[in-house]
Formats: structure tokens, C-alpha cells, sequence
């Protein structure tokens, strides 16, 4: 039995654009500067790190009009239903009259060669749309995604400073209201559908639809946020030829919080789960900041950074830590299994076709819990791991009661370290026994080298992020962090 | 002061010395800017992509093409084969730069041929089906290697003064060391891109990012075996260039030339940002080892430098980016006694090129060392090792190619930079902190930049401008610069505008274009704004000239007696509106229309003797960095930065902070997070975004203030008096790197120098303290 379905429906500015025969494969980008020949909005990289290609997507939450920037490049064209798509040509009035991000940047000297400036321009304007106070933090954050080679970023900085002074209301907001009975009426039960180029693509709106389509298509893809999936189209040129989307499935975007668990939805977005682990999970909120950039945390999802199965997403190791479990669905089947047993070894997870991760099962705060996680990488925001430590420690008397230690970028797979727990495990709280552990860690792990790091370094940083630790929770008054001192010196700049 | 309503009558919008927004600001914010991939398609335009050899070094055994010419789409596969001129895109016609791989390959990544296709997935798509058999040979990939089988791809040069090792024996203190620093990807955002358009004749127009369009047209035409009058080039604007599109723009404007003569149709050939990574070249790597003599207060007696630059596998630029890193080799301090050697090695490595400070900063690397190992050495404070060593009044004012240093404003511009930035109350401030912090550690450092001015190629130093007056008095301005977001074509419509004294908005820019102005050199050097500023401001005067001696003529008044003043011209004592003298000059068939052009003075050099006045002027600068760094994992952050800079009498502040603010991060960059990585197959590894990290919005300091020098008009008679300011401020990042070997010093007291290699990762930083410690630990 086929559910019924409909075509891709959504808003370029303000035109309603629908959708039904395009080939799925094709980014938004591609869709933008070849069909529409809106050449505002470029391609640096095609692999959603450089943010040439920025654009805003409007969609409703909680009833709300949210503007989030996302890289075109890697969004596939079926993911705008249900969305209002903006662009670079959509900001300055008709009559000519520049958007105040825009007027900013010029009168601040924000442009030189102008290329990552659409980019830059389009990630504003979800800043100013935005409800934060937009402070040097929130800037770093909002542009983190955005290269610019030409201004050393000090003009564009001043501009976002700066862009709100006239007030926040702009012709969007103005017309809010209209977008939003626009968007209500695109937005309806049925899976939407693509079918084009022997591509087939499918977004269903509840979990039983998307059960009953991979129990069909047991080797489709599926595509969350696609800051992962869009790469194997855009750098690996594979074609995908049987699409399911989730990132309309209304199960799937839930998060709750219980007595002694966070479920998050498989697709749920990092930036909509961050306010949540900001309020249970501090340390975990400081490494979501530097996890992609701010249009990879609208895309990419948790539960993605979990499914793709690489060794190096940086959600794995603190979930791990904090002994998270997943739920996986398969049909009307659910089972759950501890996050670590999901990564079999590299390259593969547990994972049966036909089945899909459901939802992510985070322990709650516990006070006597402490969790630190620590990311090395050549570049703050957004670069990849080269090791990722995240620690969680009980004391009871002073002795160990519960520790569990996870890396990731230092194996094939987010990796727990058995035998630095086991020496420390029961032990005083103290140099001596960290010391051991450290000794300890060379038998749980056999990094490789690569770009990011020698595997030297790998070695001998997981031993000073163990000590690291020991120091943070020993000594409180020790300033440690680099970034965090940044991020102190930022708040003031 | 003037009356606000009557400003025009007694300025003109957009002058010299105004701080004017870029002439595009406007047009980039609302993406109406066109940059090539984003013109309108002519119809029937077909794609070009380019397959990679998959091997360093070797010989092609078989390249089997037949699963790429059924592959769906796909229009026509070329060769070397489908050549009919010269297969060479090498700037100085080497012969070594081969359009199409024939017979060896050189380095992984060597384009082997194109495809072409009815979509430009369709033509990415096919170049991965090409079958090729390789005969492997060994990769040279390193500059050890290079100079262990001594192989180089230009001979090794030579620089003198006095006897350097007898100094260096004769000297109370002596070291020696060694020093390596990275390359870096240009990473312009807009990667290289030409839409060639054939016309009749078998000629063709390219519409290229480059920034040399002349260099484009002749290797064009030399592919195609035509007359460079068969092939115009034209450029409206790059989004950025760096360097990377002086040379490494040739390869894909010749494939998409020579596909569009082939087959009658528009060619694009834009590369995807891996593939411009993997096949275009960057800055030079370098390894310096030196030997140095000095006194007790560290002053430098005798000196001798070892530069080896990894070139890869052909000439390029390799010869001027390495004499120029030479030139550089002694930045702001004089060198009694001087020998710099020079190897220029070949590796089977992507052929490196020309890069904002174009071997300036990598010579300036090595000295920058020699000042901390010696304060090190002696217990100083590097800053006054620095000072102590600046050049002064006769006789140390004698560079290592004797030139006489004219204009030392040094001192002065330090010692006002160490007052303003508090040099030495934060030093203080730091030592305490490093005292009271195990884990965190701060670091300072303040280094100078002179950087010569002109191409250290004589014959470089010519450009040439056009200008037309329209008869409703609109200017068109046409110039040999090319515009890759540095604000030249801004600059120069000022100069224009100035000179007619008309409103900036009065004066079109156009597109750089090779019909227009012929045989221009590149955009480089930072010469843009001196070179081509002078040669419009002389086409501009020739036209003044035939409009004040007609206006003399007409009104019967002498020459002298008519003055241009702010959109009117005084004639005697009448003033005519400027658009009326047109008309009327106009009609009286006066000519509008001029060349200008422009060659640099004063300029010679003898290479055979390492001997002369290669620069018109040097321009100055220093910084002052503070950074921060954690001795655990070898992170770093830069905390503040004070910046003084020389951009003589500015011809647009706004564009000169820019160039300052954004040259400085580019070098942050290169001697901190940007690191290439070739693996021991020779593959670059590091060759997107995801893995090559330039500095990103949070990597700019919190606190980070810049001047431009004040009441410094260049000495030298420039347009306006105004200095060259695109390459210079790189340079200053030399402070961050300072600074972080500052840090990792205070753990050993300042007494121990770090052994810092850039790029400055966590992982070098670590290492490095790790090293310090263990030799503490043997020293205790």
C-alpha cells in the first residue's frame, strides 16, 4: 500500500514554487544558480565549510517564523518544502533600498573581493533576525561558517555590531504574518515527493510513514541534515537513487526531558537541541558551539553524527561517557542499545536495513556526576577533531567510584578506554593514580597519523587532557582553557 | 569650513587621500557583482573538467580514454595530442608548465587531460573513469631529499658583503641553527574559473580570473599556435586572487581556449575547489639554516643564510619568489658582514608560486629567528636585540645588495609602537603571569617589516592606462591592474577624478581587458595602485593639457591662466562647468582619448653581481601580538595586537586598513593553523576547507587596533605620495609567531630557545614545550 503523496512546495522570496520531477541529487545551490540563475549566491567549496553559498531558510516553529542560514551546497533541493528560501536577491527592498545587514557592511568596509559577501550578507540576516543579543561571542558563532580571505573579519564584525541600530523591523518581519499563512498552507500530512533522473526522493511526516517507506526501501538512503549525505553527491559524485528525508518527521523532531533521561529525536537539529543541553549539560553546550558552524548546526543532526558512524563526530564520546543509549526502529520494532555498542568497528554499525536510529537517550544532570569534554583541533570553530576526550567522574570519599572515559579520532570508532577506567577505578583521586592511567591509555589506544595530527601527538595529548581534567576538578581557581579565555576576552571586546 | 550645501562646488566627491568604500561595495552586498562563473551563458556553452594524474612521479604506460568518451554528455576529450601550438603554460616559457601531462608525470594532481560536456557534472563525472597505467618512479617530495640528490629547477643564486664567515669567527658569540616554515594555499573563494567564447578566424575571447590577463593571452595563444592578437583576455574582477592567479590561471583559460577553437562552442572551465588545491600551486615551503656572529648586546657582526625553497616540479616564478626572499633576508637590520645562499629545489610536488610577499616573508622568517636565538642566548629581550640591530645613518645603512637605505623611518615607527601598545608594561605584566600560571602561558613579541617596492624584474615595472572622455563629460577608465578585491580600481578612478577634479561617479571603471591596454604585467608586487595610478594620472594630464589649450585658445587667455576646479574649469576669469568644455572642445575636434604610461625610475640591478637598487622605496610597519597559550594540548590564541603601519599619504584610508587588517590575519594564518600536509605518496592531503584552516571570524584577536602612520608621504615621487600597502602588512603576522615562541620560552625562563617550526598547530606547540622541558631537565 503507497501513502498518498504530493510535490515538493515551497517559497522562493515570496513565490510559491512546486516542485515534482526534479532530479533529487540536485543541491539547492545547483538549483539556485542553474534554474533560477540567481548568481548571488556562490559556490567556494561544495562542501558546506566555506559558507559562499549561505542562505536563509524561513520555516515555522512552534508557529514561530525562524530564519536559520544554511550552506545551499549541500542542502538537497527536496529539503526546502515547506520552507520560505531566501537569498542574497531577496534582501534589499524593490525600490533598491539595501537591508540593513547590507547597508552595514558597506558603510564598515565589510567587502574587498566580495565573494564570501552574499555568504556573509545571508548569515547576518539570520543574526538580525534572530532572538540573541548579538555580542562578539554571538558574532564569532553566527559567522564562524563564513570564510572571508580579503578583511581579517574586523569590518564584517563592526557591521553585525552595528546592524540593528535602526531597530529590528524589516520588510520580512513586516510581513511576517503573510509568510507564515503562506508557509501553513504548503505545510500538510501527506510525504511529500520527488521523482526525477531515476532518482527517487521522499519526505514523510510521521514515524510510521517513514517505517512503512524503509521497510520498501531498505537501501535508501537516509538523509538528515545532509551535511554529511550532500558530500557523497557533491565531492564523492555518487547518486543516490532512493532518497527518505526525515527532517519532517514530526516523531522524529521531539525532544523530552524525563526523570532520569533527555530523548532527543533522531532529527533533531544540534541548534534545537542546544538550549536543552545548555541547561543539563553545560560542557556539552560549549563543544555543540564548536561542532560545525552555525549553518552545519541547523542542518546536521545528533542523530546523524551518530548514524553516519565515523570515528571522529564529536557527539559520540561525550554521549558515550555519560552512557547514553539508542533506540533504534525497525517496522513497528524498537530495540535500545548502549550508544558504544552501536560502532561494531570502522565503517560499520549496528545497524539492520530497513532499520533507523529513533531517538538518542542522554542521562540527566547528576550533580555528583561531573562531565569535561575537550576537543583538539588546528582551528577552533569549525574543524574537525583530531582527538576529542570526554570524562565523567563520580568521587565518594575521595576514591573513584565511577569513571568513563571516551575518545574519539584516536580509533576506528568513538572509543571507550577499558584499561585507564580500570586503573583508576576505586583509586584515590590523585595525581599519582591519574599518572598510572596515563601509562594505562597507550594499551587502549593505537591512533593513526594523518592531516589533523601524528599519532604521537594524538598519544600524548589524550594523556594531558586526562591530566587536564584531574586539574579542573582539583584545582578550580587554575585558568586552563585557551578558549574559554577567549571566549572571557570576547565577551568584553 | 565650507557650507555644508556647497561642498561640490569646493571638493569633489571621491578625491585622493578620502576614504571611499570599495567602487563595488554595493553591488557585493546584493550579489549583483558578476564574477565569471556568473555571467550569462552564451548558448550552447559546454564544461570542462580536468583528470588528475594519480602519481607524484612516473611515466604513463597507457591512458586509456574510451570509458570517459561513451559516458553520457560528454562532447570531446583532449589531449596533448590536440595541441596545435606549443604545449606550455609556463610564465616565462620554461617549456616546463605542459598544459597536458606527455610521457612523465611530475607530481599527483598533474593534469593529464580534459573532459568536455553538455554540464559540468557530467564532465567532473567522466574524468574519474579514465584508466590510466603508471610506471612508478621515486618522489622527491622534500627539500632534503632535493638537495641530498641535488636536484634543482633553477641554479642556486648568491648574495654578499663583506666576509661573513671570518665575522662570524672573529665574533665573541656565535650560533647556529635550523628552521623550517610552511607553504600556504592561497584559498581564494572564488577558485580559478575562464569562460573561453570563440569568435571568427579561429580567434577568441576569454573571460578569465586572473591577474595577469597579458600572461593569459600569450599562453593562450601560444597553445593554439596564433598570434597574441587572436586572443583577447578580459577580467572585471577576481574574488581574490593572493597571488594564486598571477601565474596558476593560464592551465584552465588555454583548456577552456582550446576546447571553445575546437569545437565552435563557449567553453567554461571552472575547477571544483579540491582540484584547484591539488593541481594549482602556493606559497613556497622553506628550509633556513644560519650561522651568525655577534656581540654581548646581541648586535649581529657576521651572518650567513641558507634559504631552500621547495619549488616543485617547474621553474614558474620559483627564480624572482626566491631572489625576493633574499632580498628580505635582512627585513629591517643590517648585516655587516652577509652571505645569503639561495637553492631553489625541485620536488615532485605541485610547482609552487607567487603568494602576497612573494619569498619576502619566508626570507623575513629567518632573520626574525636569529633575533629571538640570539636574545635567548644572551638573556635579552628579543625587542632590543631587534633594536639594537635596526639599520641607522652611515655606514649601517647598506642593505645585503648594497643599496643605500634612504628613508629610515624604523626606528621611529618602533619606538612609537612600543609607547602606544605599552611594550613594555605588558612585558612586566606577563612575565608575572607566566609566574603565577602553570598551565596557560603568555607570549609577546614586536617585529618590524621593510618591504622593498618594485618587481625585482626590471622590465615588470611598466603599466599603461587608457582613458576617453565621452562628450556629456563621463570618463572611461580602462588600466593594465586587475582588480581581485584590493581596491585598485577604486584607487585609481580617485587619481582620475582628482586630476579632472570631477566627482568620482563621473568616472567608469571598466574591465581589465587586452585589447584595451597591451602587454601589461601582472597585478603584483603591491605595484597595482603605483604603477597604474601614475600611468592614468598621465592619461588623464594629456587630455587635461589638449582641453586647457583649447580653453586658452577659445577664450583667449594664457595656458597658465585656466585651472581645474571642482567639476568647472576657471578659464581666465570665467569658470565653465567641466561637461560644457568637453562638449565645446568637442566640437572643436579636440581629441578626448589617451594612453598613459607609466615606467618606474631609478630602479636597476645587476643579478650577476647580486648588486644594485632593486626598489624604488621600502614600505614600513610593525605589530605588536600578544598571544596566549596552553602547555597541555599546545593550543594558542592571539589576545591583542597593536599594529603601526606606513602607507605613505594615503591614497584611500578605508582601503589601506583593509589591506593592513586583512594581510596580517592572512599571515596569522599561514604561521599558525594553515598547514599543508603531502603524504609519502606525494598526495596532498589538506586539500579542501574541511581540512586546510584559514583563520575564521573568532580567530581575529579581541582587542586588535590599527593605524596608518601619520604625516609620512613616501619620499619618493609615487601617485600622490602614497605607498604600496597590498603585500607588507602579511608580514606583520611574523609578531604572532614571535610571540608564540615567546610563550613557550617563558618556561624556560627566557633562556632557552624554543625549537618552533611553523605553522604553529597544537601540535608543534606542544612538541616544543615538551622539548624545552626535556632540556631543562638535562640542563638541571
Amino acid at each position: 500500500m503507497n501513502a498518498p503523496t504530493r510535490p515538493i512546495r515551497f517559497l522562493l522570496g515570496d513565490e510559491m514554487r512546486e516542485v515534482a520531477d526534479a532530479d533529487p541529487n540536485m543541491t539547492v545551490l545547483g538549483y539556485l544558480r542553474q534554474q533560477e540563475r540567481r548568481c548571488g549566491t556562490k559556490e567556494g567549496c561544495g562542501e558546506g565549510d566555506c559558507g559562499a553559498c549561505t542562505v536563509a531558510l524561513g520555516a515555522l516553529e512552534d508557529g514561530q517564523l525562524v530564519y536559520r542560514a544554511v550552506n545551499a551546497c549541500i542542502q538537497l533541493i527536496g529539503t526546502l518544502d515547506g520552507k520560505q528560501l531566501l537569498t542574497i536577491e531577496d534582501l534589499a527592498d524593490e525600490d533598491g533600498a539595501l537591508h540593513a545587514c547590507q547597508q552595514a557592511l558597506v558603510a564598515h568596509h565589510g567587502s574587498q573581493c566580495g565573494f564570501c559577501t552574499p555568504g556573509f550578507a545571508m548569515s547576518l540576516f539570520a543574526l538580525y533576525h534572530g532572538q540573541d543579543r548579538i555580542d562578539r561571542n554571538r558574532i564569532n558563532d553566527a559567522l564562524a561558517g563564513n570564510l572571508c580571505r580579503c578583511t581579517g573579519y574586523g569590518p564584517i564584525i563592526a557591521a553585525a555590531q552595528t546592524m540593528r541600530d535602526g531597530g529590528a523591523l524589516d520588510r520580512f518581519a513586516r510581513r511576517r504574518g503573510e509568510t507564515i499563512a503562506k508557509l501553513r498552507t504548503l505545510s500538510e500530512g501527506k510525504t511529500a515527493m520527488l521523482e526525477g533522473a531515476g532518482s527517487s526522493y521522499y519526505a514523510p511526516r510521521s514515524a510510521g510513514q517513514l517505517a512503512a517507506l524503509l521497510e520498501r526501501h531498505p537501501d535508501a538512503t537516509i538523509l538528515a541534515g545532509g551535511t554529511d549525505v550532500g558530500l557523497w553527491v557533491t565531492k564523492q559524485l555518487r547518486r543516490l537513487n532512493t532518497i527518505i528525508y526525515i527532517g519532517d518527521v514530526d516523531d522524529l523532531k521531539r525532544i523530552s526531558v524525563g526523570e532520569r533521561w533527555i530523548e532527543i529525536g533522531a532529527a533533531v537539529t544540534y541548534t534545537e537541541a542546544l538550549a536543552t543541553i545548555e541547561e543539563h549539560h553545560p560542557d556539552l553546550a560549549a563543544l555543540t558551539r564548536r561542532l560545525g558552524s552555525e549553518q552545519i548546526r541547523n542542518a546536521g543532526t545528533i542523530g546523524g553524527n551518530i548514524a553516519n558512524g565515523s570515528p571522529i563526530g564529536d557527539f559520540p564520546p561525550p554521549l558515550i561517557a555519560l552512557g547514553s543509549r539508542l533506540v533504534l526502529r525497525r517496522g513497528d520494532r524498537h530495540r535500545e542499545l548502549p550508544l558504544e555498542d552501536f560502532f561494531l568497528e570502522y565503517g560499520r554499525q549496528d545497524r539492520q536495513p530497513g532499520e533507523f536510529v529513533a531517538a538518542i537517550r542522554v542521562p540527566i544532570a547528576d550533580p555528583a556526576r561531573q562531565l569535561r569534554c575537550y576537543k583538539i583541533s588546528k582551528r577552533f570553530d569549525q574543524d574537525i577533531s583530531a582527538a576529542l576526550g570526554a570524562f565523567v567522574l563520580t568521587l565518594e570519599a575521595g576514591r573513584v567510584q565511577e569513571i568513563r572515559i571516551c575518545f574519539g579520532g584516536m580509533a576506528g570508532t568513538p572509543q571507550r578506554a577499558p584499561e585507564t577506567e580500570a586503573a583508576l577505578l576505586g583509586k584515590p583521586w590523585n595525581r599519582d593514580a591519574i599518572e598510572a592511567a596515563c601509562g594505562a591509555l597507550a594499551r587502549d589506544y593505537r591512533p593513526i597519523g594523518d592531516m589533523r595530527a601524528s599519532a604521537s601527538y594524538r598519544m600524548n595529548v589524550a594523556a594531558n587532557l586526562l591530566r587536564k581534567f584531574f586539574i579542573e576538578t582539583t584545582e578550580p581557581q587554575a585558568r586552563l582553557g585557551v578558549m574559554a579565555e577567549r571566549r572571557a576576552a570576547h565577551e568584553h571586546a | 569650513m565650507p557650507d555644508a550645501g556647497n561642498t561640490a562646488r569646493d571638493a569633489i566627491h571621491g578625491g585622493v587621500h578620502n576614504a571611499i568604500a570599495h567602487d563595488s561595495a554595493r553591488k557585493h552586498v546584493t550579489g549583483s557583482a558578476l564574477y565569471v562563473d556568473d555571467l550569462p551563458e552564451p548558448a550552447g556553452t559546454l564544461y570542462a573538467a580536468p583528470g588528475l594524474s594519480t602519481v607524484a612521479h612516473g611515466r604513463i604506460r597507457n591512458l586509456d580514454l574510451s570509458a570517459l568518451e561513451q559516458a553520457p554528455g560528454i562532447v570531446a576529450v583532449l589531449t596533448a595530442a590536440d595541441i596545435p601550438g606549443r604545449n606550455d603554460v609556463s610564465p616565462i616559457h620554461a617549456g616546463d608548465d605542459p598544459l597536458f601531462a606527455e610521457g612523465t608525470i611530475e607530481f599527483h594532481g598533474q593534469v593529464l587531460f580534459a573532459v568536455i560536456a553538455e554540464s559540468q557534472e557530467a564532465a567532473r563525472r567522466a574524468a574519474r573513469l579514465a584508466k590510466v597505467t603508471y610506471e612508478e618512479l621515486p618522489a622527491v617530495l622534500t627539500v632534503e631529499q632535493a638537495l641530498e640528490q641535488d636536484l634543482s629547477v633553477l641554479p642556486p643564486h648568491e648574495m654578499k658583503r663583506n666576509d661573513a664567515a671570518a665575522a662570524i669567527a672573529a665574533a665573541p658569540h656565535r650560533l647556529r641553527g635550523t628552521f623550517h616554515h610552511g607553504g600556504q594555499e592561497h584559498f581564494y573563494l572564488e577558485g580559478q574559473v575562464s569562460l573561453a567564447v570563440p569568435g571568427e578566424d579561429g580567434d577568441v575571447t576569454i573571460y578569465c580570473s586572473t591577474q595577469h590577463p597579458s600572461e593569459v593571452q600569450h599562453n593562450v595563444a601560444s597553445v593554439l599556435g596564433r598570434p597574441a592578437n587572436a586572443v583577447t583576455v578580459e577580467c572585471r574582477r577576481m574574488g581574490g586572487g593572493f597571488g594564486g592567479k598571477e601565474t596558476q590561471a593560464s592551465q584552465w583559460a588555454a583548456i577552456a581556449a582550446l576546447a571553445a577553437v575546437k569545437l565552435g562552442r563557449p567553453v567554461k572551465c571552472r575547477l571544483d575547489r579540491d582540484d584547484d588545491m591539488i593541481a594549482t600551486g602556493k606559497r613556497h615551503d622553506f628550509r633556513i639554516d644560519y650561522e651568525v656572529g655577534f656581540d654581548a648586546r646581541g648586535r649581529i657582526l657576521g651572518i650567513a643564510f641558507e634559504h631552500a625553497a621547495r619549488c616543485g616540479y617547474s621553474a614558474d616564478l620559483s627564480g624572482a619568489i626566491c631572489d625576493r626572499a633574499m632580498f628580505h633576508a635582512d627585513n629591517g637590520y643590517y648585516l655587516d658582514a652577509v652571505r645569503i645562499r639561495s637553492q631553489r629545489c625541485k620536488t615532485n610536488t605541485v610547482s609552487n608560486t607567487a603568494f602576497r610577499g612573494f619569498g619576502g616573508p619566508q626570507g623575513m622568517m629567518g632573520i626574525e629567528e636569529v633575533m629571538d636565538q640570539i636574545a635567548r642566548h644572551r638573556g635579552l629581550d628579543p625587542l632590543e636585540v631587534r633594536k639594537a640591530n635596526l639599520y641607522g645613518a652611515a655606514p649601517r645603512n647598506v642593505t645585503p645588495y648594497h643599496m643605500e637605505i634612504e628613508d629610515n623611518i624604523l626606528p621611529d615607527l618602533i619606538t612609537r609602537l612600543e609607547e602606544s601598545a605599552g611594550y613594555r608594561d605588558r612585558r612586566a605584566a606577563i612575565t608575572h603571569f607566566n609566574a603565577e600560571n602553570a598551565y596557560l602561558k603568555k607570549g609577546i613579541a614586536l617585529t618590524p617589516v621593510k618591504f622593498g617596492i618594485s618587481f625585482t624584474t626590471q622590465h615588470l615595472n611598466q603599466a599603461g592606462a587608457l582613458v576617453h572622455v565621452y562628450t556629456d563629460g563621463s570618463v572611461h577608465l580602462n588600466h593594465g591592474g586587475t582588480e581581485m578585491g584590493q581596491g585598485l580600481f577604486v584607487k585609481v578612478a580617485q587619481v582620475v577624478a582628482e586630476e579632472f577634479q570631477i566627482d568620482l561617479d563621473q568616472v567608469k571603471i571598466t574591465p581589465t581587458n587586452t585589447g584595451k591596454v597591451p602587454n601589461t604585467s601582472a597585478t603584483a608586487a603591491s605595484s597595482g595602485s603605483d604603477m597604474n595610478g601614475m600611468a592614468a594620472q598621465v592619461a588623464a594630464q594629456k587630455i587635461k593639457r589638449r582641453l586647457s589649450l583649447f580653453a586658452a585658445d577659445k577664450y583667449k587667455v594664457s595656458v597658465d591662466d585656466v585651472d581645474f576646479l571642482p567639476n568647472r574649469v576657471r578659464v581666465g576669469n570665467q569658470e565653465i562647468p567641466f561637461t560644457d568644455l568637453v562638449k565645446q572642445a568637442y566640437l572643436d575636434r579636440i581629441s578626448l582619448s589617451a594612453t598613459g604610461f607609466y615606467r618606474t625610475p631609478k630602479i636597476h640591478y645587476d643579478r650577476a653581481t647580486a648588486r644594485g637598487r632593486p626598489f624604488l622605496y621600502f614600505a614600513y610597519g610593525a605589530a605588536v601580538s600578544e598571544v596566549l597559550i596552553d602547555t597541555l594540548t599546545g593550543e594558542s590564541t592571539v589576545t591583542r595586537v597593536d599594529i603601526l603601519h606606513d602607507a605613505g599619504k594615503s591614497l584611500n584610508p578605508a582601503i589601506d586598513l583593509g589591506q593592513v587588517e586583512g594581510g596580517f590575519i592572512q599571515g596569522m594564518g599561514w604561521l599558525t593553523s594553515e598547514e599543508l600536509v603531502f603524504d609519502g605518496q606525494g598526495r596532498l592531503r589538506t586539500h579542501a576547507p574541511s581540512t586546510y584552516k584559514i583563520p575564521t571570524c573568532s580567530d581575529r584577536p579581541a582587542d586588535f587596533r590599527i593605524a596608518l602612520l601619520e604625516n609620512a608621504p613616501n619620499r619618493e615621487e609615487t601617485i600622490h605620495r602614497s605607498k604600496a600597502v597590498g603585500e607588507p602588512p602579511l608580514m606583520l603576522a611574523i609578531s604572532v609567531f614571535r610571540a608564540i615562541s615567546d610563550a613557550i620560552a617563558s618556561i624556560g625562563d627566557y633562556r632557552l630557545m624554543p625549537a618552533l617550526d611553523a605553522p604553529a598547530t597544537p601540535e608543534r606547540i606542544l612538541f616544543a614545550v615538551e622539548d624545552l622541558r626535556r632540556r631543562l631537565q638535562v640542563r638541571a
